[in-house]
């Protein structure tokens, strides 16, 4: 039976956290992740978790410290934000490497420069081949079924990668919505305890967890950790299913909203997608056959079923029997990848989609950067945009603009 | 959908008093938002903070750009910034001010938006806070006030819940919990119809 309650996204975390009692929790604080680990720190004040709580020096320490407890066969978790990311960026490629299931709460934030505190997924963007696992959360309620998941994908034996739980700076972190939340016998239950095969403190195997790679078997230990990768999906979808089972809460790769006649439709990942939801409905209401795909899972990349999605062909995560009648799509960063042709989400897109939707026009679509609001109507107009697109010729579509950036 | 817009300065409590609203309306059984908008960090610099309170889910994750409801937490943001923006035809506007009622009304005449249609309310919550707190805090009275205008939840029941949130927000503090409670108290019938209708949903069906 769930709980009804009200939270924060940064509560909510905090939540999980508390009724998964990791073995060791290291952390920096960095707005607006800060109050993760100040609710983790009281909770262990106050007895309520068994939590070793380790307070470091920087961000690069605390996933350190993460790495050191994990391989010696225990649970650890942090929390961080933009430039406390950037800073663990040289570990984070160790963590996955050495195939230590590690979990983090990313609060996206922008980095800098400017220097700036609000919603950005440049942060989490700039570990996207980083091999960790990537989730991303439209509100508190997803944050927080999300870190339920994330030691059951992680440390399962086909995958052992570490995951990124990732929701918005601010606009889901600090904002307080209605949310379900759990007891705690069902969650630790479901989240199970965690044996790994090999760990540095067994006494029965001797293990080098992190040594120096010799040509003759790097190629081969990073094609081990890509296949994990690809083995992630199935096993993503299997703890969603037990997820739904056990909670009643739906997740996939990706969620499709209202898309099963949609001839216009918006991809983007986190707490815009609610806002693009309430426009979908607004139009939908005026006869516009608008649609939207919000994706949850960045790493791995699920580029089939999105390919079959969106092509109207079945597919895993897709709906079957859907009659293909989606014209345009934009698809939306909320980071720049100054690559000169947009970011990061609209060339994976594409690429996944490059000879499997043909007809399908799409545009890549910048917005949100440093916290910039968007809004209903910014919605509808761009939905206006992808109508319009319609009367152009393929090669003619700009592949990237922004939205709700001033002019001149 | 009822949106509720909070014009503060950074340590007036604007952004505690839209989570607390929130508490409020959630304790009524309905779905809410209480969220903060921030500039940069510091005290006395301007912010917004936000409410939306409906009977059914809430996605929508932008700021409010046309509220039903205006909260001036300090006055001096009048003019520096346009805080009747969007303001509903029909809606509300609720200023914390010690002047009279000619002199508020005279500071909203003419300001696009604030129309005879627009109901305005003045409260003196410095003057409650420095009564009952000792201190200026004007969130404590203005969040009676809005509470009272949003029609959501009843006079008992919101004493009910405050008293509720302070007993856990002030745990290690707790002298300052009565004195929380009878600025609410106070501050419920509070407020001076300056202009326009009594918007206040108390009695009314929603």
């Amino acid at each position: 039976m769930s709980n009804r309650g009200r939270m924060s996204g940064n509560e909510a975390v905090a939540l999980a956290i508390r009724q998964i009692d990791p073995d060791v929790i290291a952390a920096f604080p960095i707005t607006p992740s800060t109050e993760i680990p100040q609710f983790v720190s009281r909770f262990k004040a106050d007895g309520l978790i068994t939590t070793e709580f380790i307070t470091v020096e920087s961000e690069h320490s605390a996933m350190s410290a993460c790495i050191g407890a994990e391989a010696s066969g225990v649970r650890a978790m942090t929390a961080t934000s933009s430039a406390g990311m950037a800073l663990m960026y040289e570990v984070l490629y160790v963590a996955a490497s050495d195939r230590l299931p590690i979990v983090l709460a990313a609060v996206n934030r922008a980095l800098t420069g400017p220097i700036n505190i609000n919603a950005e997924h440049s942060d989490s963007m700039g570990a996207r081949d980083s091999g960790w696992i990537q989730i991303y959360s439209e509100n508190a309620q997803e944050a927080y079924d999300n870190m339920l998941m994330a030691h059951r994908i992680g440390e399962h034996p086909d995958v052992m990668l570490p995951v990124m739980i990732c929701q918005d700076g601010f606009i889901t972190s600090h904002a307080i919505e209605n949310i379900l939340t759990e007891d705690d016998a069902p969650v630790r239950a479901f989240v199970g305890t965690y044996e790994p095969e090999h760990h540095l403190l067994d006494p029965e195997t001797s293990v080098a967890i992190g040594p120096y790679g010799v040509s003759p078997y790097v190629f081969e230990l990073k094609r081990a950790q890509a296949y994990a990768m690809e083995c992630a999906r199935d096993v993503i979808i299997d703890v969603a299913k037990d997820f739904e089972k056990t909670f009643g809460r739906s997740y996939g790769f990706f969620e499709e909203y209202r898309m099963d006649d949609a001839e216009f439709a918006v991809l983007l990942m986190g707490s815009a997608a609610g806002t693009g939801k309430v426009a979908v409905d607004r139009l939908r209401g005026r006869g516009v056959k608008a649609g939207l795909v919000k994706l949850r899972t960045f790493r791995p990349f699920p580029a089939d079923a999105l390919a079959a999605a969106l092509s109207g062909r079945s597919g895993r995560g897709g709906r079957d029997g859907r009659g293909g009648t989606l014209k345009s799509l934009a698809i939306m960063d909320r980071s720049e990848g100054f690559s000169g042709f947009g970011g990061p989400l609209g060339a994976e897109v594409r690429a996944a989609l490059y000879g499997r939707a043909d007809g399908l026009k799409t545009i890549n679509i910048i917005y949100g950067l440093g916290g910039r609001d968007v809004r209903v109507e910014d919605f509808e107009d761009l939905y206006t945009e992808l109508d319009a697109m319609q009367g152009m010729e393929a090669r003619d579509i700009p592949y990237v603009r922004s939205l709700g950036q001033r002019e001149g | 959908m009822i949106e509720i817009r909070w014009h503060g300065r950074g340590g007036q409590g604007a952004k505690t008093a839209a989570l607390l609203l929130a508490d409020a309306a959630f304790a009524a059984g309905l779905y809410v938002q209480g969220f903060p908008e921030y500039g940069p960090e510091r005290m006395g610099a301007p912010i917004t903070a936000y409410n939306r309170l409906d009977d059914t889910a809430i996605r929508i994750h932008s700021n409010i750009y046309e509220p039903d409801i205006v909260v001036v937490v300090d006055e001096t943001l009048i003019g520096a910034v346009d805080v009747t923006a969007g303001l509903k035809p029909g809606g509300s506007l609720v200023v914390n001010t010690g002047r009279p009622a000619e002199e508020v009304r005279a500071k909203f005449a003419g300001t696009d938006g604030v129309g005879a249609d627009v109901s305005i309310y003045a409260v003196d919550a410095a003057d409650i806070s420095i009564r009952n707190l000792g201190r200026n805090l004007p969130n404590t009275p203005l969040l009676s006030v809005v509470a009272r205008l949003t029609g959501v939840i009843g006079e008992a029941q919101f004493i009910g819940v405050m008293q509720e949130a302070y007993e856990e927000k002030f745990a290690n503090k707790r002298e300052v919990i009565a004195g929380n409670m009878t600025a609410l108290k106070e501050a419920w019938n509070g407020a001076v119809l300056v202009s326009g209708d009594d918007t206040s949903g108390q009695g009314e069906e929603e």
